[in-house]
Parts: structure tokens; C-alpha cells; sequence
């Protein structure tokens, strides 16, 4: 059985900020719905059905918020899923919606993904005490500093690996006007003179926490036919998961990561991704997580990613552009984060980027998200050409 | 649309589960549903769940669920924040892409941990209703005032469904609550909230369960009989109370529209109703008669949160499996009184 091409024919995101005070959850979700809609040149009335992603439901203090926002997001009288993966919940979430489409269930589906940080501390949020387990009190970067530490004696990256991500993405997220951080004046001075918060991570090598969110309409080829603007093509796309608890599992370089990547480059056509993708929107919160992505993803031997981003390949100019947007370093409203890097490839591909788009070549372009303890994996190829 | 069906459930429920945790809990019966499919784990094709993080209280409650399946090498997964019902929504939707044939879908809670009916007010709307803190009985209660007002029935009524649902149960090994009540004996209980007694409520449960589901030639090579999935469809209403009409169910008929259940005779129905009041809203929302509805019990006898939907499915599944039943329709719904619900349409060969 052939599944149904499906495309991204609408994408809307807020402005995201520390604290979003002006607008109730229901407003900034209505914020980015309403940009994607008229991007897609849609009204409420033509979406078929709605699907909502976002990361603990404790972040705001709202059980199954879905069904507060069924009204803001016009979704009386459809269907309207909740999707939580984890980290990787908006990307897991475009995946989930765009699967409506490709099995000719629906048409024209609505997808939604944000957190509205403001309302808690997610730091604090990730790290509840449970019964009969050891109290983690490490927020995220507690539990990933100790896998980056890995990563470096593993690799031999220096010191400085991380901090020139800090730097990067921040200066790329100066051509963004959406990103939460704007820093034209960061240094790596700055980042390595920053706060130690946990070895080897630094103040400014952390993501911030946002208020934010990121909507996408997706149709299928008869919708694409009818859009007013340039689609994106969905490629391929593919999730992984792998246990919490298992001795074989390698944390640093993931299996679930590499499984994702190769499902999802076989399903896109491509072989080289370094070479065959424009760039890549890819899920760095810590900034050290970019060369240890650019070898889980493939784009270079193993051990050699801390090279690429030292030689300048992922910078705006390089010859594969990573989080031309500025990234979840630079933005991170958690359950949207994930979307956002779904839904900024498919700007890229449809040359609506603004000021951060990138010199289109192949037209094909990979977002990417995971989650937990790097055990969840959600990935998409998107591209201007409808695929063969 | 591709051929889809249920080919092997399992659940297990229990009213306060003291020894083990959500995993411990879920491996026994995740193995059973995989060893009834006659599909080897390893060739299972998609896996999705539902759970909530609040009955937990911490984050990413599926996280270590997910241990209980054995996800090595990585398989492909997902996650729905509702009633494992709509997991398996989920998975059917992946099935029909034609990337798998099969999937394991799974939902579980142990709503014993804290106050489930108190914990519900946390789905309210968060500006205006939350901070009010109505329990979900007490706005359960005010729609069974609605419907009886309405519909001219009475507490008497509430409490033939309730005795129904009792008898009915005496033969469901799963069932917390069971028995031969008299109606007498059910109208002198106390109120909990009127017109609703503890008996028109449903039984705090912590309960998992787990089905395989199997496309086409699959489906007819491991199973005798599979039962078929014919319609499967889900709608939301208003989160207002004040913007609904709250003795009917407008979302429930609009699935079962949606779905066909109305296409040909219906020989079972298993629904999600967790009060009384609600099979009737229900039945009358699928056009069937109560008689025939929730031959198990239904959640008036056991009532995993989070599993509950996905046990209705699997109930009307089992009774066509082992051909007690040709046709049946199952019911799941989510948020405060019946806002979103879920019609799967279920038959034999």
C-alpha cells in the first residue's frame, strides 16, 4: 500500500520570551494556530482535525490541557489528539499529525505544539521526587552533564567544543526575530567566563526556558495543489524508542538516534546527509549535544563531530548550516521545541526563513527532536520537490 | 482503508495495587497480549500508549513504562496523554499508512496513589473553573440532575443500571465491584454528591491493559477468528459545561455517525460511562439499548484510569474472538463529563 504525499502548507510560531504575560495558554496557542491558517490560506472551518503535543502536563499545572484549549483551537466537533513523548513531543507530534494525512484519514490537519514555562520552573518540574527511587534534584542538565563528560573523554573533544555552539546559535538567532535570546554581543569570552552550573556546562551553553508555540497546518497533495504559498514536502519520517533501564544502552550515542536517522534518511533518498541536506534544525539544548548529534545523526565519523563545529561547517556560512534559527539554545518552549525545528526546515525548503534562510541546493532539509534521557527519537526529512 | 482487528487482549485491574509499581504491573499483561497474538514481540510493528502524568504525580509517567515491552533493539513508539483508547486510535492511523501491520497498544494508572476524583479538576479550565475545585463527581452529578430532569427518569432508574452492572460483573474475574443489590438496598446509600451514591460511582482502580492489533492477512493467519475494526472515529465538545447540553452526548452520536455503527444490528455494546447516569446518555448517544451494555460490568464495576476506554474496545473484541458476539460497538471518553469521546465498531468475519 502507497501512503498519501503529504505537505506543510502553513507554519505560524509566536514571538517566544521568558515570560509570555500578555496572553493566557489559550492565547499563545491561538497566537501561532492562527499565523499557520492564514499562511495556508484556511479558516477554522477547513481544518479536519486537530492534534496537540506539549511535555509534562505539570510545567503549567493544567491536566490534559487539550481539552481546555478544544475551543481556542477550533476543534469542536473533531477529532483532537494529545500526543507527549517527551522532549521530542513536537516533533513526535508533526509526525502524528501528518500520519492523519498520509493515511487518507483527513485532509487538512491542524498541529500544535507549546509550553508556557512561565507558569512553573521546569527545572524543578523534571526533577519530582518519586517514591523508592533515588531523588535525581538534577533538572536536565544535572542528568546530561555527566554524558557530555563522557562524550569528551570518549572523543577527546576540547573544552571550548561546546562553547563555540554557544556562541553560533546565538549569533544566528540575531537573524531571528522570533528567538527568545537575542545576544549580538556574546564572545566565547562570555561563555567560558559564564557560571559553572554543572561540569562542563556553563551558564550560556544551556537552553533558555520560554514561553512559546509553534503550529503547523498539513494537507494533502490536492491541498498542496490549492496553497496559496510554497509547501513543504514531507520526505520521510520516522520515531525511535529504546528502554529507560538498560545495561546495553549507550546514552552518549544512542542507537534509537542512529535507527531514526537511517530509517529516515532511506525513506528521503539520502546517503550523505552532510551533502545532501541545505541544513538541519536539530535538538541542542545543551550545546555540547551538537557534535554529539552530528555523529549520532551520521554527518561524521564517530569522534569527529566536535571537528565540524570547530572548522565552522555548521555556522550560518558552512557548508551544513545547524540551527540557522538559533536553536533551543536560543529558544525553548520545551513541548514546541521540537516542533520549531520541524517547522523551521520547512521554511527553509519553502525559502521562507527571512533572515535566517539559508542558500537552498538540494531543497531538502532534516528536523529533528528527542527527549527523556535520550532514549526518545523523532526526526523528518522535509523538500521543495514533492517526493517520486 | 486498510483491514485492521484486534487479535489478543489482556488486562488486569485491582483496587489498590500496594506491591507493585506501573512496570511490574504492566510486563504480566504486555506478555500475555503478546503471547495470545501469535505475533513474536519482535515483529510487533508500532507500539503506543496512554497514561497521565498527575495520577503518577511526576513527569513522563510513560517514560519507564515503556520498560515493561522490551523496546530492544529501539522500536518504533509513541505516546497519547489520554485513555489508552486513543493509543490505539493512534496505532490503527499507523497501521493504515502501510508503514506496519501490527501494534501493541497499552494503557495504565494507578489511580489509588491519590484522590482521582479531586485530581480530575485539574482538566478544568484553569483561569475560571480549576481554582473552584469541583471534583469530577460533583460535576458528574450535576449532569445526572440535568438528565434525570430531563429525560422524566429517576434515582429508581440509576439504580436498576447500577444493579444491572452488578449482576452483570459477577462473572468478570477483573471486576472490583460486583453482586446482586437490590434496589431497595442501592436507594438507602447515602448521597456522595445528588443524585449520585457511591454505588452510581465508579471504584477507584489501578488497572493496565494491553491489545495487539493485526492488518489483513496477518490478522486471519494468527487469529481464528479476529475481531475487525469497521469504524473508528473521535470527537470533542465545548470544554463549558455551560456550552454544552449536558444530557445528551452530541460527540458520542457524532462518532458513532462517523464510525457506522448504525449500519448494521449491534449485539454488544461496552461503554466507558464512569456514573450511572452516563450509560443511559450513552446508549441513547449510540442507539442502543441499555440491555445490552456493558455485559462485563462496565467501569461501574472496574474503572482503570487510563485503561478503561482501551478495556471497552477489548472487551467487545474478546466476545467476538470467541464468538459470543458478531457485531459490537465500544465506547472510551476523556475530560470532565463526557467532553471527548471515542467510537470503535467491532465484527466477526
Amino acid at each position: 500500500m502507497s501512503k498519501n504525499a503529504v505537505a506543510v502548507v502553513g507554519v505560524g510560531q509566536t514571538h517566544h520570551r521568558s515570560s509570555r504575560k500578555d496572553v493566557s495558554m489559550a492565547g499563545l496557542v491561538r497566537e501561532a494556530a492562527v499565523e499557520a491558517l492564514e499562511d495556508a490560506g484556511m479558516t477554522w472551518s477547513d481544518i479536519d482535525a486537530v492534534v496537540v503535543g506539549k511535555a509534562p502536563d505539570m510545567f503549567e499545572g493544567v491536566a490534559m490541557p487539550e481539552l481546555y484549549l478544544a475551543d481556542a483551537l477550533g476543534a469542536v466537533g473533531k477529532p483532537m489528539l494529545r500526543v507527549h513523548t517527551a522532549g521530542s513531543v513536537g516533533g513526535s507530534t508533526a509526525i502524528v499529525a501528518a500520519k492523519l494525512v498520509q493515511a487518507g484519514v483527513h485532509e487538512r490537519v491542524l498541529t500544535v505544539a507549546y509550553e508556557k514555562q512561565s507558569e512553573s520552573n521546569a527545572t524543578w518540574g523534571l526533577s519530582v521526587p518519586m517514591p523508592f527511587s533515588p531523588p535525581l534534584v538534577a533538572g536536565a542538565g544535572g542528568y546530561f552533564a555527566p554524558m557530555i563528560r563522557a562524550y569528551m573523554t570518549r572523543s577527546g573533544a576540547p573544552r571550548e567544543s561546546g562553547h563555540l555552539v554557544a556562541v553560533k546559535d546565538r549569533l544566528n538567532a540575531v537573524r531571528n526575530p522570533r528567538a527568545h535570546l537575542h545576544m549580538p554581543e556574546i564572545t566565547l569570552k562570555m561563555v567560558e567566563e559564564s557560571w559553572l552550573l554543572w561540569d562542563p556546562l556553563r551558564y550560556l551553553d544551556t537552553c533558555p526556558s520560554s514561553d512559546g508555540a509553534m503550529a503547523m497546518v498539513l494537507g494533502s497533495e490536492k491541498v498542496a495543489a490549492a496553497a496559496p504559498n510554497p509547501v513543504a514536502w514531507v520526505h520521510g519520517m520516522a520515531m525511535r524508542s529504546e528502554p529507560t533501564m538498560f545495561a546495553r544502552r549507550d546514552q552518549i550515542n544512542p542507537q534509537a538516534g542512529k535507527d531514526c536517522a537511517a530509517d529516515v534518511y532511506r525513506q528521503a533518498g539520502i546517503s550523505d546527509p552532510r551533502r545532501d541536506l541545505d541544513c538541519a534544525e536539530i535538538y541542542v539544548p545543551f550545546s555540547w549535544y551538537e557534535p554529539m548529534w552530528l555523529e549520532n545523526l551520521g554527518f561524521c565519523a564517530e569522534g569527529d563531530g566536535w571537528k565540524l563545529t570547530a572548522e565552522g561547517a555548521t555556522a550560518f556560512d558552512g557548508d551544513i548550516p545547524w540551527n540557522p534559527s538559533g536553536g533551543v539554545l536560543s529558544s525553548n518552549p520545551i513541548g514546541a521545541s521540537g516542533m520549531i525545528r520541524f517547522g523551521e526546515v520547512a521554511q527553509q525548503v519553502r525559502g521562507a526563513a527571512g533572515g535566517h534562510q539559508v542558500e537552498l541546493k538540494t531543497g531538502k532539509a532534516l528536523g529533528h527532536a528527542y527527549g527523556g534521557g535520550s532514549q526518545f527519537f523523532a526526526m523528518w526529512v522535509v523538500g521543495a520537490k514533492k517526493p517520486e | 482503508m486498510r483491514d485492521v482487528a484486534v487479535v489478543s487482549f489482556s488486562y488486569s485491574t485491582i483496587a489498590k495495587e500496594q506491591m507493585r509499581n506501573e512496570v511490574e504491573m504492566l510486563a504480566p499483561v504486555i506478555t500475555e497480549a503478546i503471547d495470545a497474538s501469535g505475533i513474536a514481540r519482535s515483529d510487533i510493528g508500532f507500539t503506543c500508549s496512554g497514561s497521565f502524568d498527575y495520577l503518577q504525580g511526576g513527569p513522563f509517567s510513560f517514560v519507564m513504562g515503556l520498560d515493561a515491552v522490551g523496546a530492544w533493539p529501539p522500536i518504533r513508539e509513541s505516546h497519547v496523554e489520554m485513555d489508552g483508547a486513543w493509543a490505539l486510535y493512534e496505532a490503527w492511523i499507523a497501521i493504515q499508512t502501510g508503514e506496519v501491520d501490527s501494534a501493541l497498544v497499552y494503557g495504565f494508572g494507578k489511580a489509588s496513589q491519590g484522590n482521582v476524583h479531586e485530581i480530575m479538576s485539574l482538566q478544568l479550565d484553569p483561569y475560571y473553573v480549576a481554582p473552584l475545585w469541583p471534583s469530577m463527581v460533583d460535576l458528574a452529578a450535576l449532569q445526572a440532575r440535568a438528565y434525570l430532569d430531563s429525560s422524566g427518569l429517576s434515582e429508581r432508574d440509576l439504580a436498576e443500571v447500577v444493579a444491572q452492572a452488578m449482576r452483570s460483573a459477577r462473572d468478570t474475574p477483573q471486576a472490583i465491584r460486583s453482586g446482586e443489590p437490590s434496589i431497595e438496598e442501592l436507594l438507602a446509600a447515602p448521597y456522595v454528591a445528588s443524585p449520585l451514591r457511591d454505588a452510581d460511582i465508579f471504584p477507584t482502580t489501578d488497572g493496565v491493559a494491553a491489545i495487539v492489533l493485526a492488518a489483513g492477512d496477518l490478522a486471519r493467519s494468527v487469529n481464528k477468528r479476529p475481531a475487525w475494526i469497521r469504524g473508528l472515529d473521535h470527537r470533542i465538545e465545548p470544554h463549558s459545561l455551560g456550552a454544552r447540553d449536558l444530557t445528551r452526548s452530541e460527540s458520542t452520536a457524532l462518532a458513532a455517525k462517523h464510525a457506522g455503527v448504525a449500519s448494521g444490528p449491534i449485539d454488544v455494546a461496552e461503554v466507558h460511562a464512569q456514573f450511572s447516569h452516563e450509560v443511559l446518555i450513552l446508549s441513547e448517544a449510540l442507539g442502543v439499548d441499555p440491555s445490552i451494555v456493558n455485559p462485563s460490568g462496565g467501569p461501574l464495576a472496574a474503572n482503570g484510569i487510563m485503561s478503561a476506554g482501551l478495556v471497552r474496545i477489548g472487551e467487545v473484541a474478546q466476545r467476538i474472538m470467541d464468538g459470543t458476539a458478531n457485531r459490537g460497538v465500544a465506547h472510551a471518553t476523556s475530560g470532565p463529563a463526557l467532553q471527548q469521546n471515542l467510537v470503535c465498531v467491532l465484527e466477526g468475519e
